[in-house]
């Protein structure tokens, strides 16, 4: 499989329209966003500015206040009665995004199973595989992801790095259509930011859909399809990572990416693999 | 006269009703336990009528003294048609009593789990049963596992209670034996002693499970 985006089918994920309150705080202002098969779309923006925000509303982390998520053409979260949208129930929530993975910051693994159980115990209990298939194929999940040898640890006795492939492992298991990526090297000391970002090199490269909020501009620049950039709750630019890191002349963009290479030497890096 | 024959005359009696203050007390422990778990879930919910339930119910079973619950549920059980043995309706008191108190001291568990630990596991399809059960209720346990131990030795003591509702324990043989021979001293020291022995052991199993769950609780 190659990374070709497929603009030709329908939208796995279709974002129209969103709109998320917290109170009286607007955190996301109208967020329209099209992911396509095998695209890798990568979300930045300056802290608050409701990049993961947007990224849970699409898992339904959070209700959308307003407009419409649609999953593999589904409506997400909401039944449509004569225009009024109903909030339908948790089961049929996660029927919708069953095919949606998500990688949280914090890992999230739990803490009172090992790296195997935390893969193999979602296939036994949500998808009702037995066993040992399930323990097989948590096996090959962590193989794929490096991590094979360390099937028996505790999360508390794997490094922060070691913690996030066995959360990618337990998304992957499930066998998602999607995987989102809510800043999965932010809370990593940066020696181990290398190895969970070359995980998602590979499943990039194998053609896996995936949306990544992150603040790796190097990661953006070389595997994205698109660039997202929002601001105050809006798509205030999008596009090849080419149009967006070197064309796009939106003035609040200019100032992200000055005052992140102020802090980062990576123009070199992104010289060199820069996408097409 | 201290009359150390009369210990060892009736200590294999005393330890054969020992062996009933233990089941009585652990099986309401264990089911207090299940009580107490969906009653703090539905103190927890975001149902009005679940939080109500819970509220009022801690209330009550935290509010009346155990002694008296017991004289409600043998005297007022039969009124209304209920004919259970009286150690069954006693084991029911004491498990309804001890869920309340549990569901006080797994409300603290219950908050104390990372939000996201829950949100990983709805992403991944498990029904809110599997998420109580799988996770939540282990992760509680966990956290709250000194005050779980300590309840279950309350329990223990407690349930010496329930000799005044003519269920035969510990406590009742001891009475039995000090009214026939008129000898308290000796029999209620004994008794005594095997108490402070049961709860000896408990303590010592929670400390060992305290330690070997320490290593997976770090984070």
């Amino acid at each position: 499989m190659t990374a070709t985006p497929d603009t030709g089918s329908r939208p796995i994920i279709d974002v129209r329209g969103v709109w998320k309150r917290f109170g009286t705080a607007e955190v996301l202002k109208g967020i329209d966003l099209a992911i396509r098969k095998s695209e890798v779309t990568c979300i930045i923006g300056p802290s608050g500015s409701g990049k993961s925000t947007l990224l849970r509303c699409i898992a339904f982390l959070e209700e959308y206040s307003e407009g419409e998520i649609y999953i593999e053409g589904e409506l997400l979260g909401f039944s449509l009665e004569n225009g009024k949208r109903r909030r339908v129930s948790d089961a049929e929530v996660a029927r919708v995004r069953r095919n949606v993975g998500f990688v949280f910051q914090q890992f999230n693994l739990w803490p009172h199973m090992t790296a195997l159980e935390n893969v193999a115990m979602p296939l036994k209990l949500a998808r009702g595989i037995a066993r040992e298939d399930a323990e097989k194929r948590a096996r090959r999940m962590l193989e794929k992801v490096g991590l094979g040898h360390r099937a028996e640890a505790y999360p508390s006795q794997l490094s922060g790095g070691q913690q996030q492939r066995v959360g990618i492992a337990r998304a992957l298991a499930m066998e998602p259509h999607i995987m989102l990526f809510d800043e999965p090297t932010s809370a990593l000391d940066p020696e181990l930011v290398g190895e969970v970002l070359q995980v998602m090199r590979d499943l990039a490269a194998e053609g896996m859909t995936m949306a990544v909020v992150t603040h790796e501009m190097g990661f953006a620049a070389q595997v994205a399809d698109t660039v997202v950039f929002i601001d105050h709750g809006v798509i205030a630019a999008s596009g090849s990572p080419q149009q967006v890191f070197r064309k796009d002349e939106n003035p609040r963009l200019r100032q992200f990416l000055q005052n992140y290479f102020e802090r980062n030497v990576f123009w070199q890096g992104a010289e060199d693999g820069a996408a097409p | 006269m201290f009359d150390v024959n009369l210990i060892i005359k009736s200590l294999p009696m005393l330890l054969q009703a020992s062996v009933w203050t233990v089941i009585y007390s652990l099986s309401s422990v264990a089911i207090g336990f299940c009580i107490g778990t969906l009653v703090c879930a539905a103190g927890l919910s975001s149902s009005r009528l679940g939080r109500g339930f819970s509220a009022f119910y801690v209330s009550f079973f935290r509010g009346v003294p155990l002694l008296v619950q017991l004289l409600i549920s043998y005297y007022c059980l039969p009124l209304i048609g209920v004919n259970v043995p009286s150690s069954v309706a006693a084991v029911g008191t004491l498990a309804l009593c001890t869920g309340a108190y549990l569901a006080e001291i797994l409300r603290g568990g219950f908050l104390g789990i990372p939000p996201g630990l829950i949100e990983a596991a709805r992403m991944v399809g498990l029904s809110r049963a599997k998420i109580l059960t799988r996770i939540e209720v282990p992760l509680a346990v966990r956290l709250t596992l000194p005050s779980l131990v300590n309840e279950t030795t309350m329990m223990v003591k407690a349930s010496s209670l329930i000799s005044v509702v003519g269920v035969l324990e510990l406590t009742r043989l001891a009475q039995n034996i000090a009214t026939s021979t008129f000898q308290p001293l000796e029999i209620y020291l004994t008794a005594g002693a095997i108490y402070f022995v049961i709860n000896g052991a408990i303590t010592l199993v929670g400390g060992f499970a305290e330690s070997r769950f320490r290593l997976e609780k770090a984070r």
